[in-house]
């Protein structure tokens, strides 16, 4: 046993001073390695704590919202619906949701706006999120809004409609609230001169969590403009998003492939004329073709892991520590107001096992094959060469 | 003696293996101390009924994926691609693709 790791120690010294030998080759290849692996793990792990906050954050998220369609366009639901809707059996309770968006001239910023209930007897007060409180207008010194503060809303005859600041949520909530702007129904139906009778949408509550598709079919046929949303499909969007057919994910994963193709391509097409020499002379002074294919193998290995840990280890501190700084300009695009909002992180063996299969392995195997043709050789013809 | 390449090696993996399991740790442990941030969140979005989460505020498709209208291609006009770099991040929401739709 202790011979048998001796001899593996010894051919790893070999591998790991010949690897030195062709220093600039080697790095280069572990950093276009590295980076490969670098870009799967970050997009492995963003998805996927993504995915887990969601999951955890939208689990109470409303049983059905019932949209109407116009046209093939989004438009506002009578409220009238409430009442046959709340008769469909299995219906718990149907209440008008009112909100919109608003767009903020002085900052360039887009705000949800959203008619809390708890607001309903205080017209002219507003609670916002963290993001709408950083908002800054040019010219002016960025000073986050808080409790006192007064906004300037224009309503939709052209008139301001000044808002003051009763609350802003806390810095934990940004992933769900950024943009949030609550307002009282009044002050709402004045801002967008909002016709009365009318809802941005419903929410429906049902009674048994198995009846939500049997009473969104029953609202269809009740209201054929209706388009009822599903908790399900909520939660759907959000196991969807990161998708690979994601047009960032598409390049990521093609970039990703093209330079393993390269790497495998490169190390599959052969050897160089200095590492068929080497493993002449290696085999002329009584190496065996075992103890060559061991030091390929550790020469793949070798790089392949320096390159898995290192990438690893960089996208973890990436996603998790930057929050995400090199697709941050993706998710922020043409958007004033951005979510502050660091991920928990999600980690599993399980995903770093496809990671290790993924890269690791196809490159060992790619740097043992050609090996083994010029391995098995005869020393003095690959010598002449 | 000077360190052997083999255990400078050796020396390198196990601290490659003990970062990664410093990332499970502190992945378990985040879990528990973002529980109650968790919990808050979930706790505004029942009590507003909220429907999304807010990870970019650039357009309506991507500020409510869930909600957002119908995505036809070219539905503005011909030629009109996706403009906006965060539609480049997520993609149709399964309910909103056509053949959902027609369920």
């Amino acid at each position: 046993m202790r011979r048998a790791l001796e001899r593996q120690r010894h051919i790893l010294d070999f591998t790991l001073s010949s690897l030195a030998r062709r220093r600039g080759r080697n790095l280069a290849l572990l950093i276009v390695y590295t980076l490969v692996v670098f870009l799967l793990a970050s997009v492995l792990f963003l998805a996927a704590a993504l995915k887990r906050e969601a999951a955890l954050v939208l689990a109470d998220t409303p049983d059905l919202i019932v949209q109407r369609l116009t046209a093939g366009r989004q438009d506002l639901v009578p409220i009238r619906y409430v009442e046959s809707i709340a008769r469909i059996r299995g219906v718990q309770a149907v209440e008008p949701r009112l909100w919109g968006y608003y767009f903020d001239s002085l900052s360039g910023a887009t705000y949800t706006l959203m008619v809390s209930a708890a607001l309903a007897d205080h017209p002219g007060a507003i609670l916002i999120g963290g993001g709408v409180s950083r908002r800054s207008e040019p010219g002016e010194p960025a000073r986050p809004l808080g409790k006192g503060d007064v906004l300037p809303f224009k309503d939709a005859d052209g008139g301001v409609l000044p808002l003051r600041v009763q609350g802003v949520f806390p810095a934990a909530s940004e992933l769900v609230t950024a943009d949030l702007v609550l307002v009282s129904a009044t002050d709402f139906r004045r801002l967008f001169a909002f016709p009365d009778g009318q809802a941005t949408d419903l929410v429906v509550r049902v009674r048994n969590a198995r009846e939500r598709a049997t009473v969104a079919a029953k609202i269809s046929r009740l209201h054929p403009d209706s388009r009822p949303v599903l908790r399900d499909d909520i939660l759907r969007t959000y196991e969807a998003v990161f998708d690979w057919r994601g047009g960032v994910i598409v390049l990521v994963l093609a970039g990703a492939l093209l330079a393993f193709v390269i790497l495998a391509w490169d190390k599959a097409t052969g050897l160089s004329a200095e590492e068929r020499r080497e493993i002449g002379i290696l085999k002329a002074i009584g190496w065996e073709t075992s103890d060559v294919l061991l030091m390929k193998f550790w020469e793949g290995a070798a790089v392949s892991l320096c390159a898995f840990f290192l990438g690893v280890f960089l996208a973890y501190l990436h996603v998790f520590f930057t929050s995400s700084l090199l697709f941050e300009p993706f998710l922020k695009g043409w958007s004033v107001l951005y979510p502050r909002f660091r991920l928990t992180p999600q980690v599993q063996l399980g995903q770093l096992a496809v990671l290790f299969v993924l890269t690791v392995v196809p490159y060992t195997v790619a740097t043992i094959v050609p090996s083994w043709r010029s391995a098995t050789i005869d020393p003095d013809t690959v010598m002449r060469r | 003696m000077p360190a052997r390449n083999a255990d400078l090696f050796a020396a390198f993996l196990a601290l490659g293996v003990l970062l990664v399991g410093l990332m499970l740790v502190d992945t378990a442990l985040s879990r528990r101390l973002d529980e109650a941030a968790t919990r808050q969140r979930r706790a505004i979005v029942t009590t507003l009924t909220l429907t999304d989460l807010c990870l970019t505020t650039e357009t309506r498709s991507t500020r409510h994926p869930s909600l957002a209208d119908l995505h036809t291609p070219f539905q503005d006009h011909p030629l009109a691609l996706d403009r906006f770099p965060s539609g480049s991040l997520m993609v149709l929401p399964p309910h909103l693709r056509p053949r959902e739709e027609a369920r």
